[in-house]
């Protein structure tokens, strides 16, 4: 046993479970399920339809194997696809009308719901199991013409929006967990900037998986009209059990001429105990779409959580001169698999991307970095650079690095660098005998690793994501 | 201060050191000897800790306490201090940041208030006119892309910045040109009190023409086989070791 490796693991904090009665839908997943939660949802005809629609293909089509996480085959009839905590009324218009114990478990992980409580400058939509139970600073964002509301609001006061941008993104075929979470999806955020109009608050979503046997299908998305901007963020928790529940969400964004957009991703779903037993299986389609002249779209994530994680934030640069970012840090301890990274589709002229991957891993973590830079012929003019490290401590994890690089005219131009380093001994020696402890040095040696992704975080949560990592990084050398 | 008694020390089951004896005072500067491969950085590394280096026999005490039953970060924190031969690279990591950390560690040790950055620029600032450093070298990471010189001065820095009672030197002026030396030898004798001990490892000489030590002791074949005042250390270079193990043969094993 090494120095490091006397660390004592720490619980993970979140993993508690509210004791609140739900309204779930039966197990198991048909056409049935589907009305079943359009009903739910009082959704217009159209929202069934294109559901419908998606199971349908989603039927025809088969689970991915392509990617290097390894799992049990999922049961899609075992899965419980709507729960929701039983309301008086048909949704709580004001906090009033929430239940206590949801307001309690949101205190609890320290995302205190009510207003005045509330990080200044911070609206939270927060989203428990299948439904958004508050949005917080609607009237104060409404006042600058933006939409912030939980998507099932947004099918019922906004379907013209709805109809436009659902699915422009990422088409219901894309995949087939985009294809299942089209056809069951539930809730998550919806959010529209309109033009020039720089949105005065970070805007976020609070997921929580609460209910046993239940998988999350959120829906996420964002649309920055001409020169506007928004810097959104997620975070995500669940209770600590030892079946793995399944979370396969779809985030779509569209970026119009000159607007940006900011989307920040803090993962900490739980991710199995030691022997790698229980665990969210977090099955994620996120994409952006620069459609405008000089748009923007940037990409942050810390994935600490999570037994599996698979996913691949990606930008589509059509307007010329558009920006694409991808910054992403992914921890793997114990027995976590991660297997994510990004595309970056050029195909505007004069576009340019930005690849920072790191990878840490220990124990018997398996981290993979996945990426594709494409640059089509039209694109002229571009770049890309893509830098991938990966950082092991311990020999029994592992770090992949499977980069695709296409680019196709003579003027563009794509940077790949990659590094592989491990937290050796004589790091740990060296600052031990300069009187700090094991722990403290594997988190200072961590953070300085992975600095270059967290500054990109909005200030507050940089430093909630820094004492994440070192949490999830305990008991991890060896 | 340290007292070694019949140290044996042994790395992957190969004895490096058989039986070492070594009384050290506060205050009083000791130079170490040797040719390459006699053991001289397996002693400054089994005095800090190295979890590569196994003590099979004997002892030392630091300051009446057993060194060895020590954690590194403990002996660290109760003023033993080891200037590596080889700094390590810590990516990402600023100097400063790091000095900091390791400032404050060993305040809270001694029950005293951390510095926050404010003050600890002012601290630190003193510290650097010590080691000639400008302030640029703050900002970058610790070790890396450090010149052979620039690492050697960020060590003896974060000497006057941690202020131990017993600094271990190894091998400081191995890979200095001749200003370096001069200024990491300015440093080290500025450093110098009634209060703190220094232990010099080194191969050469040259050191000790700016650093006069109070005892010199050759080091071979993992023992000390002579000790002396700074005049051995001029019988050294003039003779070499060889001259030692002509002289000395019988003892060595």
């Amino acid at each position: 046993m090494t120095d490091a490796e006397s660390f004592i693991n720490k619980d993970y904090a979140y993993g508690f479970v509210t004791p609140v009665e739900s309204d779930a839908a039966p197990r198991g997943l048909s056409e049935n399920t589907i009305r079943f939660i359009s009903q739910k949802k009082h959704e217009p005809v159209f929202m069934l339809e294109w559901r419908l629609a998606a199971y349908r293909e989603w039927l025809k089509m088969k689970e991915p194997d392509w990617s290097s996480v390894r799992y049990p085959k999922i049961d899609y009839q075992d899965i419980i696809y709507y729960s929701a905590p039983k309301q008086k009324k048909d949704g709580p218009q004001s906090l009033a009308d929430v239940d206590q114990e949801i307001l309690k478990t949101y205190e609890k992980l320290g995302i205190p719901l009510e207003e005045q409580k509330l990080l200044a400058g911070v609206a939270v939509d927060a989203v428990f199991d299948s439904v958004s139970v508050a949005t917080t600073y609607k009237a104060k964002l409404k006042e600058y013409g933006i939409i912030f509301c939980s998507f099932s609001e947004a099918v019922r006061e906004h379907p013209e929006l709805v109809k436009k941008y659902l699915g422009s993104v990422v088409p219901v075929k894309d995949n087939f967990f985009a294809a299942l979470n089209s056809a069951v999806f539930s809730d998550g955020s919806f959010c529209y900037i309109p033009k020039g109009v720089r949105c005065p608050m970070e805007l976020s979503t609070y997921f929580r998986i609460n209910a046993m046997d239940t998988g999350q299908f959120e829906r996420t998305l964002i649309v920055a009209d001409e020169g506007s901007f928004v810097s959104y963020l997620e975070g995500c928790t669940a209770p600590i059990r030892d079946k793995n529940q399944l979370h396969a969400a779809v985030v779509e964004l569209v970026a119009h001429e000159k607007a940006s957009i900011k989307y920040s991703t803090v993962q900490n779903w739980y991710a199995g105990d030691r022997e790698g037993k229980g665990g969210i299986y977090n099955f994620v389609t996120k994409r952006g779409l620069c459609q405008g002249a000089h748009s923007k779209i940037s990409w942050t994530q810390v994935e600490t959580g999570s037994a599996i994680t698979w996913k691949y934030p990606s930008c589509i640069l059509q307007g010329d001169h558009s920006i694409g970012e991808f910054y992403s840090v992914a921890v793997v301890n114990n027995h976590q698999q991660a297997d994510t990274g990004t595309k970056m589709i050029h195909l505007g002229r004069h576009t340019k991307s930005t690849i920072i991957s790191k990878g840490v891993s220990a124990r018997f973590g398996k981290n993979t970095y996945r990426g594709l830079v494409k640059i089509v012929p039209r694109a002229e003019g571009s770049r890309n650079y893509t830098q991938c490290d990966s950082l092991l401590m311990g020999d029994r994890c592992s770090a992949n690095t499977f980069p695709t690089i296409e680019v196709n005219n003579r003027t563009s131009r794509a940077e790949h660098e990659a590094t592989t380093s491990r937290i050796n001994e004589d790091q740990l020696f060296y600052c031990r005998q300069r009187g700090m402890s094991a722990e403290n040095a594997i988190s200072m040696i961590v953070h300085g690793f992975c600095k270059e992704v967290f500054k990109n975080l909005p200030m507050e949560f940089a430093v909630e994501a820094q004492r994440l990592m070192s949490v999830s990084l305990e008991g991890s050398v060896g | 201060m340290l007292e070694i008694k019949d140290l044996h020390v042994s790395v992957e089951g190969v004895e490096i050191l058989k039986g070492i004896d070594l009384k050290v005072k506060a205050g009083e500067v000791h130079a170490i000897m040797g040719p390459n491969g006699s053991g001289k950085s397996t002693l400054t590394r089994v005095l800090a800790g190295h979890p590569s280096y196994v003590v099979t026999r004997g002892s030392a005490t630091f300051e009446g306490k057993a060194l060895f039953q020590m954690a590194i970060e403990e002996r660290a924190r109760q003023g033993v201090f080891l200037a590596f031969q080889y700094p390590i690279d810590i990516p990402g990591v600023n100097n400063a940041y790091f000095l900091k950390a390791a400032v404050n560690e060993m305040r809270k040790a001694k029950g005293l208030e951390e510095l926050d950055a404010m003050e600890f620029l002012e601290f630190l600032k003193e510290k650097m006119k010590l080691v000639e450093m400008d302030e640029s070298f703050l900002s970058r990471p610790v070790n890396e892309g450090f010149s052979g010189g620039e690492k050697k001065r960020n060590e003896i820095l974060q000497l006057a910045a941690l202020n131990p009672k017993l600094a271990i030197l190894d091998e400081t002026d191995s890979g200095l040109d001749i200003d370096a030396l001069k200024i990491v030898s300015e440093g080290v004798n500025r450093l110098r009190n009634p209060d703190r001990s220094f232990i010099l490892v080194t191969h050469y000489q040259r050191m000790l023409n700016y650093i006069t030590p109070d005892h010199v002791h050759v080091l071979m074949g993992g023992k000390i086989v002579l000790s002396g005042d700074k005049d051995l250390a001029f019988k050294l270079e003039e003779k070499g070791y060889e001259w030692v193990r002509e002289d000395q043969g019988p003892r060595i094993a």
